[in-house]
C-alpha cells in the first residue's frame, strides 16, 4: 500500500480537475489575447475560471486576481513591490512578519533587509503562532506593510488572521497574507476578513503544480514584477496559461465545496492518527487541534532524527515530511520548531504528516501501524533514547 | 550550477545500495556490557560524539583485548539520519580486528569509500558526507577513553562550529584530505556552519574566535605552500612526487631544459644545430606551450618543421608529459 501524507507539500490533482483541464491542450489550445477565433474560443473558460478564484475567496469585482505562477510569485511579488512603491522613495522603511513564515515570505524580507530596509520578525509562542499586542507594538509610523501567514505550513497552525486584519486596517497598514495552507481547508473570506494582498497556489489545493495567484484589493498599489506585455490587465505580463487557469478555477470551486468534509472527514482521520501517535510514549504534537487546520499533524518524535523516521516510512510506502518540502535537503533543523522554542534536542525529531479529502481510514490505520513499528526499529538504533520495553513489546 | 542542481530531487538516489542495506539492516547496532567485556576476556570502551540538539549523535561500543589492543568487538548506537547509521555501522565494522592505533587512522573517507557499490561512485551525496565525520571522530573519543589520554591528542580541540561541535582540526583535515574550496563544502562534509551560521564569518549573533571564511583561506595557503615545497623537492626528472603538469612555468622550463639537454640537443649538435627554449605558456585547452628557436643548421633545415619537431615533442611528451605542444618561432 502506498499512503500519501505529504498534502502541505503539494495535492494529488482532483480527476475532475484534470478533464476539465484537457481541452486546452490540444483542441483550443490558441493564444486568448490574439484576435481569432483560435483564441477567443478559450475565453468563456478563462471568464469562468476567473468567476470560481473570485468566489472562492469572495472577492469583489473590484478587486484584482492577478494569475501568478505560484505563492512563491506572489509572495515575492508584494514584498518587492513594497520596497518599490514606499521604501525606495523614503516615505516609509519598515516592514513587519513573523519568524515562521514560508521562506518565500521570510527569505524574501531578508533581502529587503540587505537594501537597507528595517524588518521585525514577530517571535511566536510555544503553539507556533504570533501575540497580537506584539504586532500592536511594533507598528510605527514608517511601517508599510505587514505580511503574516494565515495558516503554517509545518504546524498547520492558523494565526488570528481577523484580528491582525483589522489592526492594519486601523493603522493605515498594508496588511498581506500568504493563504497557501488555509484555502481548501478553512473558509477564505476576504469580506469578512481585512486584507490587502493574499497568495495562494492551486497545487496545495488539488489543481496543477505552476499556477498561484495574487488578490490585491481595490486601489492598493503594486507595481509590477515582471514588464513587457499587456496581459493580466498589464499587472503580470506573460501568455495566459490556459489549461492551468481553468484548472485552478475549478479546483477552487471543489475545494470550497468540500470545506465541510475537511472539517468532518479529514478533521475525524487526522484525530484518528493523531490520537494513536500520542499512545507512543514521548511523541509531541504542536498546537491544540482546535486551532489548526484539520489535516495536520506536526509532532516531534523524542529519540529519532526526522529523516530516518522518513526513511523507515518510505520504505513502507508512506510520503511524509520532516519540514517544509521546499527545504527537504537542508541539514538544518526544522525552523518552526526552533521558532517555537522547542527543546533544542527536538529540533531535529520532526515529522510532518497532512491528510487531504482523498486519504482513506484503510490508509490512516496503515500508517498508524507503520509509524509504530518506525519508532520502535529507530529507537532501538538510538544512541539517545532509552526505550521503554513495555510498551514495545505490546505493539509487537 | 548544472543541470542536475536545477533539478533538484530525492538525495536517496545517491545513495549507493551498501548505504541503503545498511539502513535498513545495521550488522553491528548494539550494545556492549561489562559482562560481555569479561565474557571476551577484553577491556569495555564506551564513547559518544555528537549531540542530538545537533541532529546527530553516535555511541560507540568496543571490547579491547588489552595484551594485544586488538579491538574484538565493536558495535554502536546512533541518533542520526539513514547515513548517519550506515557510516557508524560500517565504522563499527572497519573497527573490529584491527589495534586501537590502528583504528584512529581509520577517516571518514575510509567510511564512505567502504560503503560505495563501485570504486568512482561515491556512496553518498556530498551534503551527507558529515555523518561519515561523525563516525570518524567517534573513534578518536574512544581511543582516547582507552588510552586514558585527552582526544586534544588525537585532534585539535579548538572548537569553531559549537552547535554542530566541529573542531578545528576536523575542519582543517577534511579540506586536505578532500581538496576543499567553498564554505559551502566544508558545511556539506562537517556540518561545520550549518546550524546559527556564527561561525562562518564575523557579524553573525555571536562573535567566534575563529571563522571558517580565515580557516579555509589559511589552509588552503598552507596546502598551496606545501604544493610549492614538493615542488621545489622533486627530482628533475623520474620524479613522482609531482604531475609536471601541476609545476610553475619555472620548473617546466627546467625540466624541459633538462630532458632537451640529455635527449635532444645532443643529436642536434651533432648535424651542426641546435635550439632554445624562448617561453613557455599555459594554452587554454590544458597544453603546455613551448616556444622554441631553431639555431645553427637547424634554421635553415626543411625537416625543422616536420620531422625534427615531432621527434623534439615526442620526447617530451614520453618523458614528462603528453601535454607539451612545440611552437618553433
Amino acid at each position: 500500500m502506498r499512503v500519501y501524507l505529504d498534502n502541505n507539500a503539494t495535492t494529488i490533482v482532483d480527476p475532475k480537475v484534470f478533464a476539465e483541464m484537457v481541452p486546452y491542450f490540444c483542441q483550443m489550445y490558441g493564444n486568448p489575447n490574439s484576435l481569432h477565433e483560435f483564441g477567443s474560443e478559450s475565453h468563456p473558460a478563462l471568464r469562468k475560471a476567473m468567476d470560481q478564484l473570485y468566489a472562492g475567496i469572495n472577492a469583489s469585482d473590484e478587486d484584482d486576481i492577478v494569475i501568478t505562477s505560484c505563492a512563491t510569485e506572489s509572495n515575492n511579488w508584494v514584498i518587492k513591490s513594497i520596497y518599490n512603491d514606499y521604501i525606495l522613495n523614503g516615505d516609509k522603511d519598515h516592514i513587519i512578519t513573523s519568524e515562521v513564515e514560508h521562506p518565500a515570505v521570510g527569505a524574501s524580507c531578508k533581502f529587503l533587509e540587505s537594501l537597507g530596509v528595517k524588518v521585525t520578525y514577530l517571535p511566536v509562542n510555544s503553539d507556533g503562532v504570533i501575540d497580537v499586542e506584539d504586532l500592536k507594538n511594533a507598528i510605527t509610523d514608517t511601517t508599510a506593510l505587514v505580511s503574516i501567514m494565515w495558516a503554517n505550513n509545518e504546524t498547520g497552525m492558523l494565526f488570528p488572521i481577523e484580528e491582525i486584519g483589522a489592526i492594519c486596517k486601523e493603522r493605515g497598514v498594508l496588511f498581506h497574507t500568504d493563504a497557501v495552507q488555509a484555502i481548501g481547508k478553512v473558509p477564505v473570506d476576504v469580506k469578512k476578513v481585512y486584507v490587502d494582498f493574499l497568495s495562494f497556489s492551486a497545487h496545495k489545493f488539488h489543481g496543477p503544480k505552476g499556477i498561484g495567484a495574487l488578490y490585491i484589493r481595490n486601489g492598493q498599489p503594486l507595481s509590477p514584477f515582471f514588464h513587457g506585455g499587456e496581459h493580466m490587465g498589464g499587472r503580470r505580463s506573460g501568455t495566459l496559461n490556459v489549461a492551468s487557469i481553468v484548472g485552478m478555477g475549478r479546483a477552487m470551486e471543489l475545494a470550497v465545496e468540500a470545506l465541510d468534509f475537511e472539517k468532518s472527514n479529514v478533521r475525524r482521520l487526522r484525530d484518528k492518527l493523531e490520537d494513536a501517535l500520542l499512545e507512543i510514549p514521548e511523541m509531541m504534537v504542536i498546537g491544540t487541534k482546535e486551532q489548526r487546520v484539520p489535516n495536520t499533524i506536526l509532532v516531534s518524535v523524542k529519540g529519532i532524527e526526522g529523516e530516518a523516521m522518513l526513511w523507515d516510512l518510505n520504505q513502507s510506502g508512506i510520503g511524509a515530511s520532516t519540514g517544509s518540502a521546499c527545504a527537504s535537503e537542508a541539514l538544518e533543523s526544522n525552523p518552526v520548531m526552533e521558532a517555537i522554542g522547542a527543546e533544542a534536542d527536538l529540533a531535529h525529531t520532526a515529522l510532518r504528516l497532512s491528510l487531504s479529502r482523498f486519504t482513506t481510514e484503510e490508509e490512516i490505520d496503515f500508517a498508524i501501524d507503520v509509524i509504530q513499528k518506525a519508532v520502535i526499529r529507530l529507537r532501538a538504533i538510538s544512541s539517545t533514547y532509552a526505550y521503554a520495553p513495555e510498551w514495545h513489546v505490546s505493539k509487537l | 550550477m548544472a543541470k542536475n542542481s536545477l533539478i533538484g530531487g530525492s538525495i536517496w538516489e545517491e545513495y549507493s545500495q551498501k548505504v541503503q542495506d545498511l539502513m535498513n539492516h545495521p550488522q553491528n547496532m548494539g550494545e556492549l556490557t561489562e559482562d560481555d567485556a569479561k565474557n571476551e576476556g577484553g577491556k569495555l570502551i564506551i564513547a559518544d560524539f555528537g549531540a542530538e540538539s545537533c541532529g546527530d549523535a553516535v555511541r560507540l561500543y568496543w571490547i579491547v583485548d588489552e595484551a594485544t589492543e586488538v579491538i574484538k568487538q565493536a558495535k554502536f548506537k546512533s541518533f542520526g539520519c539513514g547515513t548517519a547509521i550506515a557510516s557508524s555501522d560500517t565504522m563499527a565494522e572497519l573497527c573490529k580486528g584491527k589495534t586501537v592505533s590502528e583504528a584512529v587512522k581509520i577517516t571518514n573517507i575510509d567510511v564512505e569509500k567502504a560503503m560505495r557499490d563501485t570504486p568512482d561512485v561515491p556512496a553518498v551525496p556530498p551534503q551527507k558526507m558529515h555523518c561519515s565525520v561523525m563516525a570518524y571522530d567517534v573513534i578518536k573519543a574512544a581511543a582516547a577513553s582507552y588510552k586514558g589520554v585527552d582526544a586534544a591528542s588525537f585532534e585539535d580541540d579548538v572548537i569553531v562550529c559549537e552547535c554542530a561541535r566541529v573542531s578545528l582540526g576536523t575542519i582543517k583535515e577534511v579540506i586536505k584530505i578532500n581538496n576543499l574550496k567553498t564554505i559551502e563544502e566544508i558545511t556539506n562534509y562537517t556540518k561545520a556552519g550549518a546550524f546559527c551560521k556564527s561561525c562562518i564569518k564575523p557579524g553573525g549573533h555571536e562573535a567566534r574566535e575563529h571563522y571558517l571564511v580565515d580557516i579555509l583561506r589559511d589552509t588552503r595557503a598552507e596546502m598551496d605552500h606545501d604544493h610549492l615545497l614538493a615542488i621545489s623537492d622533486s627530482k628533475i626528472e623520474g620524479s613522482n612526487t609531482v604531475n609536471f603538469d601541476d609545476l610553475t612555468v619555472v620548473k617546466k622550463f627546467q625540466q624541459i631544459e633538462a630532458v632537451i639537454d640529455e635527449n635532444i640537443r645532443p643529436m642536434l649538435v651533432m648535424d651542426g644545430g641546435n635550439l632554445e627554449i624562448l617561453d613557455i605558456k599555459e594554452g587554454g585547452d590544458g597544453m603546455s606551450d613551448v616556444y622554441i628557436r631553431y639555431l645553427g643548421a637547424c634554421s635553415g633545415c626543411a625537416s625543422s618543421s616536420t620531422g625534427t619537431l615531432f621527434a623534439i615533442e615526442a620526447v617530451l611528451q614520453e618523458k614528462l608529459s603528453k601535454n607539451i605542444r612545440i611552437l618553433p618561432v
